[in-house]
């Protein structure tokens, strides 16, 4: 499936400071993979030694929480757009 | 905007940003989360040995009557802090109102009448735009519930900063209001907080903007210590046994405790355990959910209650409002909007203070601890109000009944003052006497 990613500024040096890339994958997951193919480096910055989800990561799709759907688990369809979010802010 | 060095023009004990997961050290730049390596938030770093030479309680004493006489314990550099008068809220010995409840010793630390703005938001956005204008922002923002908007306009337009705020499209008329009189450009979001933080996260990315509660996060949040500071020097420099205070993201609650410690480390109190109890609206209780589940991860919510100010699903700081509860032998509960409700009219009936939702939610989960046996009625308990019922007349409208309409003759007058005395105040509605 391919989606748009939206990269935040931190993670840019990633990505040839491109804000917004393409990518195929038909889960969090598989997204995660591609990106790390594609940008070696970015997978070890978004996922912990034991290969989960940092906790002061927030990934939407489409605007909606992962933790609302179905986590790293979650499906994604043809032009679905993912966000990365730091986490730590607001209050 | 430009960004500038900081520039220090005093000796200071600010040193650096420091990830509270990782360790890693950043410069003292705008930078709110632990970019190089795991994203965690950053918190600023002091040289505690400096402090425990120069500061001393005289030498607070000896300061401005707000928030500024613990300058040398706030995240800024310049001798001329952005100073409107905040802080120093009174510390009221709730009597009324612990007999009610039945405790011995309660205080209310009243920030419903903080200034400019009428809540504690005033603290912390002093702090942040001070610091914005030492780093060379010329343009601040912040993502808001509505008083942290209100704060960010009135104290930007003293500081002749260019002001744009963020809001969920539902609050409050008063709040909406109270932000737009300072004349700063407000977008209200159609969506929740959580929704609005999320883009304010990614303006910020591109504005080039001090976001007071991202970007610049690290330093705003340090003014919340302020809460902790005060209530030691006004019970005369010690520290209560009990706070109990709201959690929203969790970070007030987590800095009243730095602020109790730091004032241990540094010499200025004696060292004691205080237990932390926390507030949340049981239509969004992340934090409390997790307290009672055991976890020490936050499933986030999508919140659903009249507490709008802190209506946040999404807690950046709650996992460390859990630890500090857990740690303090404290509590964490929630409590209904009815009896949010009640509470709010509870402290206004005993203790003449008007507060708003989030004060009526501690006020409320006050009452709980203490009917559970959570809270020792020996203890000195404070209770954190935070905010002003004036912004949320929503919340208690068609619950405080009405006047009485009468003529302007003595009859008239003494036929009121008889059926008051004999009909409940909900039955006098519209009543033509």
């Amino acid at each position: 499936m391919a989606v748009k990613v939206l990269i935040p500024t931190p993670l840019q040096k990633f990505t040839r400071d491109q804000a917004t890339i393409e990518c195929n994958g038909g889960t969090i997951t598989e997204l995660l993979d591609a990106l790390e193919q594609a940008y070696p480096g970015i997978r070890a910055r978004l996922c912990d030694d034991q290969g989960e989800l940092r906790r002061f990561i927030n990934f939407y799709v489409n605007s909606e929480d992962i933790r609302f759907l179905d986590g790293a688990g979650t499906v994604l369809q043809d032009g679905d757009e993912v966000s990365i979010v730091p986490a730590v802010a607001g209050g | 905007m430009t960004q500038a060095p900081p520039r220090s023009t005093r000796s200071t004990a600010i040193k650096a940003l420091r990830c509270k997961e990782c360790g890693e050290e950043y410069d003292l730049k705008a930078l709110h989360v632990c970019e190089d390596v795991c994203f965690g938030p950053l918190e600023v770093t002091y040289d505690y040995d400096f402090l425990r030479r120069t500061v001393t309680r005289e030498t607070i004493q000896a300061g401005p009557n707000s928030i500024w006489r613990y300058r040398d314990f706030l995240p800024v550099t310049s001798d001329n802090p952005i100073d409107v008068g905040t802080g120093m809220t009174p510390l009221l010995q709730a009597n009324r109102l612990a007999r009610r409840l039945g405790l011995k010793r309660l205080y209310i630390k009243n920030d419903a009448v903080n200034m400019p703005t009428l809540s504690f938001k005033d603290r912390v956005v002093s702090v942040a735009l001070t610091r914005a204008r030492e780093l060379g922002f010329s343009t601040v923002s912040c993502a808001s519930t509505g008083n942290l908007a209100n704060s960010t306009a009135a104290i930007a337009a003293h500081a002749g900063l260019d002001c744009c705020v963020f809001i969920p499209s539902d609050l409050e008329a008063g709040k909406v209001l109270g932000t737009l009189i300072y004349n700063p450009t407000v977008m209200a979001v159609k969506g929740n907080y959580d929704q609005v933080n999320r883009l304010c996260s990614e303006v910020a990315n591109t504005q080039g903007w001090g976001f007071v509660n991202i970007n610049l996060r690290p330093y705003y949040s340090e003014g919340s210590k302020t809460l902790g500071y005060e209530v030691a020097e006004q019970l005369g420099w010690q520290l209560p046994d009990h706070i109990v205070a709201p959690l929203a993201s969790g970070s007030l609650f987590t800095k009243i405790y730095k602020g109790f410690q730091e004032f241990i480390n540094v010499g200025l109190v004696e060292d004691k355990a205080v237990r932390f109890s926390g507030a949340q609206a049981l239509g969004c209780s992340p934090i409390a959910q997790a307290f009672e589940e055991g976890r020490d991860f936050i499933n986030p919510v999508k919140p659903s209650t009249i507490a709008k100010s802190i209506a946040i699903g999404n807690p950046a700081d709650g996992v460390y409002a859990l630890e500090v509860a857990r740690k303090t032998n404290g509590n964490i509960e929630s409590v209904t909007d009815e009896e949010i409700i009640d509470g709010i009219r509870l402290l206004a009936e005993t203790e003449g203070v008007f507060t708003e939702t989030a004060g009526g939610t501690t006020i409320a989960v006050l009452k709980k601890l203490v009917e559970a046996g959570k809270i020792d009625p020996e203890e000195t308990t404070v209770v954190y109000i935070t905010g002003n019922g004036l912004k949320t007349q929503e919340a208690v409208q068609g619950c405080v009944g009405e006047p009485f309409t009468i003529e302007p003759k003595l009859e008239s007058f003494e036929r009121a003052l008889e059926r008051s005395r004999t009909l409940d105040r909900l039955e006098w509605q519209q009543v033509l006497v």
